[in-house]
């Protein structure tokens, strides 16, 4: 089963660079260097995707206690730390050519690494406990606090500046990209997300297996 | 409660007097980081003033529940009848007050040694700073109850609390900075309700998980 989702994963992951660096159409003011989005969009949305797995984990430890929440939630938080990580590396090398520089305090920008640190903290707490069970609770409190919190950081950074191109997927009224990019980038949206269940279920595993080597 | 609030008060002046010293030295630092120039010290001032209300806060509130881990009074707290979250509330509204002193004095001896009249914005400025205080104090003390439980707690403080109140910190020095150029609230209205959003948020989710973090 595991190595399914892996097999699966893999072949997605292949057809998606294939689709977005060799059959989506160059684009025409930015030339290749848009082909990022490809691999940047996606990474952002498996990242939210895996803040919601924390808070709905979370959320279920504290209430049932079941150990399989707790690891599911540190599996996930893990999964989207990185994933920020990507999204913030793949936009800095798109900003670069496109914007003239690497960083700057642009709406969007600055509330993806608000979550990094926020998610970092969280990490860290957990690394700092060593008691298996007030780890979790610890854990969990924070993990329901930086969720809700994501609305929070997402509206003051609007209001604090915005530089950032409008979403050019999900807006209404006819949509100005051609079928095959879209294509390309649902491809892409479907591989990435089978990435990250793939990841969480095998770094889960690892949780579970330490816990069991401790016992 | 009112019992514990009162505790926590006569408690906070060991902590007052030791954090009116900061506050004091904070202003120096920040006067000779910058220099004597008027000019840049004004564009600066809302961040300045909400850098100094953060720095005192996060060493009152981070101690908010290692006094009680060192006078023992850990296992009573524990043991306490009733619901946890009446401890969190009382411990809230502790924290409200000792940072609301700080900042009035902060806030004194910034129009001392800066030389300004806030007078007239004072009210408008009571609103913003309110509202920012509640939301910082709301997870500061959610937050302290979990970090007095762990090693290296004045590490991990400010590390989990720094990037949570980011939005708040956003919000107060925006408002801060339009209440001091002289605008009236309304300019701000969006600020101050993003800032009473993330009180009511912060103060739900404490009550909500605090007993979680005080059950060992």
């Amino acid at each position: 089963m595991r190595s399914l989702l892996g097999g699966v994963t893999l072949v997605g992951l292949a057809a998606g660079l294939v689709m977005g660096f060799a059959i989506a159409p160059r684009e025409a003011t930015q030339g290749n260097v848009q082909r990022i989005m490809y691999l940047h969009v996606p990474s952002v949305w498996v990242a939210y995707l895996a803040f919601a797995v924390v808070l709905v984990a979370s959320i279920a430890y504290l209430v049932r206690r079941a150990e399989a929440a707790d690891r599911l939630a540190h599996a996930s938080a893990e999964v989207g730390v990185l994933f920020t990580g990507l999204t913030i590396a793949t936009g800095s090398i798109w900003g670069k050519p496109t914007w003239g520089t690497w960083w700057t305090w642009d709406a969007r920008l600055t509330t993806v690494s608000i979550l990094f640190v926020m998610y970092l903290g969280y990490l860290l707490l957990r690394g700092m406990i060593e008691d298996r069970e007030r780890g979790a609770r610890f854990a969990a409190v924070l993990g329901i606090v930086a969720a809700f919190n994501i609305p929070l950081v997402h509206f003051s950074v609007y209001w604090w500046r915005t530089l950032h191109q409008p979403p050019s997927l999900m807006k209404p009224g006819p949509g100005t990209m051609p079928g095959i990019i879209v294509t390309a980038l649902l491809v892409n949206f479907a591989a990435f997300t089978l990435l990250y269940a793939y990841f969480v279920t095998r770094r889960a595993r690892v949780l579970r297996l330490e816990a069991e080597a401790e016992a | 409660m009112v019992w514990k609030d009162l505790l926590v008060e006569r408690r906070s002046k060991e902590t007052l007097n030791a954090l009116f010293f900061f506050g004091l030295l904070l202003l120096f630092v920040f006067q000779f980081a910058l220099g004597p120039d008027r000019e840049r010290l004004a564009g600066t001032l809302p961040g300045l003033l909400w850098l100094g209300f953060i720095l005192s806060g996060l060493l009152g509130l981070g101690r908010t529940f290692v006094v009680e881990r060192e006078n023992d009074c850990w296992e009573g707290l524990l043991l306490a009848p009733g619901d946890k979250s009446a401890i969190y509330v009382g411990k809230l509204a502790g924290n409200l007050l000792l940072m609301l002193v700080i900042e009035t004095i902060l806030l004194v001896l910034f129009g001392f040694f800066f030389n300004l009249d806030l007078t007239h914005v004072l009210p408008a400025l009571a609103v913003v700073i309110a509202l920012g205080t509640v939301a910082l104090a709301a997870v500061g003390t959610l937050f302290a109850a979990m970090t007095a439980q762990v090693r290296a707690r004045e590490l991990l403080f400010p590390v989990l609390l720094l990037p949570v109140e980011a939005p708040v910190l956003l919000a107060t020095v925006k408002a801060t900075e339009a209440v001091l150029l002289g605008e009236p609230l309304g300019s701000v209205a969006h600020w101050l309700k993003l800032l009473a959003a993330a009180d009511v948020v912060y103060i739900a989710v404490g009550v909500l998980t605090f007993d979680f973090v005080m059950e060992g």
